[in-house]
């Protein structure tokens, strides 16, 4: 019963979010065609850079789904060292981006300069913030695998982070295909 | 009696602070109890219900007389802002998610919502939401640009006092608490409900309620996310919303209504909920059309989501978007008509009993009719055209949200004070309260569509001396203090019957849902034990071995 509660509320909870990044991809798209001077994604980013990043997020989408399986097995060891990785995979994520923003203003795209910067400093900066609370959840569950055992209970929480970080995961892959990929066309 | 198999109730999710209803300011603070955290909602909501109610006179004063000095222009508008901003954030919805706080537990016998830490934090951000607020008032004047803000006026050139700041911020905290609630209210309803009732055999309050959340956690992600891009523009010099900067005040129009659309049905749903508990109980008779009625229910929501242009029709979005959403528009009237008429056929041959509660209830099917009517006439473009933004509008939007859910509420406080407290309201006071309501809001309100039709403008902090402009408004002002009378009146009734109400027992109104199977108030864990659910009306049922429901397949 707790089980079904605790995930159902998160994929509840998930579709509310998605309608949430839905208006601002919506936004994205629709000021994209109405940007009349500036930087635009195709003159300030480098896609080639971010899908390799975007790679390492979603093979963090298997390794948690590998973590969760050790899990299940009630192997311990191998649980923590797959978490471990899908920690550090998310991480090198967020250090790619701050990597990216950082480049973007020094070439001075900022929120403030046009509707892309506005547009994509919102939208993306969103999603990394959602990156980093999955990050404070999964090492939160990290830790506790490390110093104390793990029971039921966390075993129903870990189900739910991890199918929250799919849900980053994914829209990322939306994210990425429309601003990145759409810049390459 | 004793051979029909009680269901044992279920184990508390977590200890509770006491079970008696006042246990000192401590057990408020850290309440996780929902029947606690309902009142806090309630009590909050009546408090910001006042101040909303102040406002509103304030404007009447300022209306009473053309050209009066009262109000100057710049305050005026951060009257009518906050008022606006007021009843639709911190009194109708939360009030809605209150009774469902309270009820749905009780009528789905569980001992708790599903999360219960979760339901305090929706309850604390709504406070504090509110409070943030109501401090830009003392932070250098309150948003002034109408409830539903429009860009550019929001934005940073023509709004350079913090006011919408503070009223994007508020708004956001209260936002996250709703949708909270409403997933919380999602999942207590799905996984909690005792063994036996089916999704079918719930309450209709339940099912709105049910319906209602959904449409919430679809509605409120629209709000969130403008209120974010406007307050981006105003900190971060964004350009969203901005035109120089080539943003578009258009798509605040678009975002804002795609939510504000479904949150007129967010303030409604819950309202139909308490309509369809209390006419069924004060005819004597069950629901007519169970099934219609929740299904009507699902396709207001559905269709909902597909109007929100129909705010925007003075914007000139094109013939053939104003047909769509016009014809779209007139689409929902057919799920309202048809609820309207399932409540009249419950009361055809009913024994009808004209407590408060039911008067609340009948005043409700009049004055939302109204107000419906009303409404479909907006879905005529051509009429929308001649009459947006005059005090025809204020006029339906009060019919529905005054008339409607309020007079909904007041039927439904009636209708469940004796279970939260457990006495009765006085029902003499009760019927002052009516009769006073009743007056007052028809004389503040019906008038107000011939000022509309005149082509007095709304949101305008005073009028030329047209003929019969004065005397209109006047009569208008004078309605709405009675309906300020009335409120004391209201206010006087729960101080004297808090003291010294009729004890109501544990089933004063012979209710037949599971709310009315425990002690009022409710102990702690709420029931001792859960009556078996065989059909809608388990109580029955239990009243009536001979004779149950579930016997005719209901």
């Amino acid at each position: 019963m707790q089980m079904e509660k605790s995930k159902m509320i998160m994929a509840w909870f998930l579709a509310s979010e998605a309608a949430f990044f839905g208006f601002l991809i919506l936004a994205y798209i629709y000021y994209r065609n109405a940007i009349s001077s500036g930087p635009t994604a195709k003159s300030s980013l480098d896609p080639s850079v971010t899908a390799i990043y975007t790679v390492l997020l979603i093979a963090s989408s298997g390794t948690v789904w590998i973590a969760q399986n050790k899990l299940k097995a009630n192997r311990r060891s191998d649980f923590r060292g797959w978490l471990l990785v899908t920690v550090a995979l998310g991480a090198i994520f967020l250090v790619g981006q701050g990597l990216e923003y950082a480049r973007l203003l020094r070439h001075d795209v900022t929120i403030s300069r046009n509707l892309f910067g506005s547009s994509f400093f919102t939208l993306t900066g969103f999603h990394g913030l959602h990156v980093l609370i999955g990050l404070a959840m999964l090492t939160t569950m990290l830790g506790m695998a490390w110093f104390s055992s793990i029971g039921s209970k966390e075993w129903i929480a870990f189900e739910s982070i991890a199918l929250y970080w799919h849900f980053v995961d994914v829209v990322w892959i939306v994210i990425f295909s429309i601003i990145y990929l759409g810049a390459l066309l | 009696m004793s051979d029909i198999p009680f269901s044992p109730a279920a184990p508390l999710p977590m200890p509770v602070s006491g079970g008696r209803l006042w246990l000192g300011l401590l057990s408020w603070v850290s309440a996780v109890d929902h029947k606690q955290i309902a009142i806090l909602y309630l009590l909050t909501t009546t408090f910001f219900f006042i101040i909303g109610g102040l406002e509103a006179l304030l404007m009447r004063l300022q209306l009473a007389w053309p050209g009066l000095p009262f109000l100057d222009p710049g305050m005026y508008n951060q009257i009518f802002t906050m008022h606006g901003t007021t009843m639709v954030f911190l009194v109708v919805v939360p009030a809605l998610l209150g009774f469902a706080t309270y009820m749905v537990p009780l009528m789905i016998g569980a001992s708790d919502m599903a999360f219960p830490r979760l339901n305090a934090l929706s309850f604390w951000l709504l406070l504090f939401g509110g409070l943030l607020l109501y401090f830009s008032f003392i932070a250098g004047g309150a948003p002034a640009a109408g409830w539903f803000s429009y860009a550019p006026l929001s934005e940073k050139p023509y709004s350079s006092q913090t006011g919408l700041d503070y009223w994007a911020l508020g708004l956001l905290g209260v936002g996250v608490g709703t949708v909270a609630a409403g997933l919380n209210l999602i999942v207590t309803i799905f996984a909690l409900r005792t063994p036996g009732q089916s999704i079918r055999k719930v309450p209709l309050f339940v099912w709105m309620v049910l319906v209602n959340s959904f449409l919430i956690i679809a509605a409120l992600p629209a709000l969130n996310a403008s209120l974010v891009m406007l307050l981006i523009d105003r900190q971060l010099n964004a350009h969203f919303f901005t035109q120089l900067g080539g943003g578009s005040p258009v798509l605040w129009q678009h975002y804002f209504w795609s939510f504000g659309h479904p949150e007129v049905y967010i303030m409604v749903l819950p309202a139909f909920g308490i309509i369809s508990e209390v006419i069924p109980v004060f005819s004597r008779k069950p629901i007519f059309g169970y099934g219609f009625v929740a299904a009507s229910t699902v396709a207001i929501a559905l269709l909902s989501l597909g109007v929100w242009a129909h705010h925007m029709f003075a914007l000139g979005l094109g013939h053939a978007w104003d047909l769509a959403f016009g014809a779209s528009s007139m689409l929902i009237a057919v799920p309202t008509g048809v609820k309207i008429f399932n409540w009249i056929a419950t009361m055809w041959g009913g024994t009808i009993r004209f407590t408060t509660s039911m008067l609340f209830a009948m005043g409700f099917l009049i004055t939302f009719t109204i107000g419906g009517l009303s409404g479909v006439t907006f879905a005529v473009v051509p009429i929308d055209w001649q009459v947006t933004d005059t005090y025809y509008v204020v006029a339906h939007m009060h019919y529905v949200l005054f008339g409607g859910t309020l007079f909904a509420m007041f039927a439904g406080v009636y209708y469940w004070f004796p279970k939260m407290t457990g006495r009765l309201l006085s029902e003499p006071i009760g019927i002052l309260h009516f009769g006073l309501t009743f007056i007052g809001f028809n004389l503040t309100f019906f008038i107000q569509h011939f000022l509309g039709l005149a082509g007095m403008p709304r949101r305008v902090y005073t009028y030329p001396d047209f003929p019969w402009w004065a005397a209109m408004n006047l009569t208008s002002t004078i309605g709405a203090f009675v309906l300020g009378l009335s409120v004391l009146v209201f206010l006087a009734n729960w101080a004297v019957s808090l003291r010294n109400g009729q004890v109501a027992g544990e089933n004063p109104w012979g209710g037949w849902t599971l709310e009315w199977a425990t002690t009022s108030p409710p102990p702690v864990h709420n029931f001792d034990r859960v009556p078996p659910v065989r059909s809608r009306r388990p109580l029955w049922d239990l009243a009536h071995p001979e004779n149950p429901d579930w016997r005719h397949g209901q």
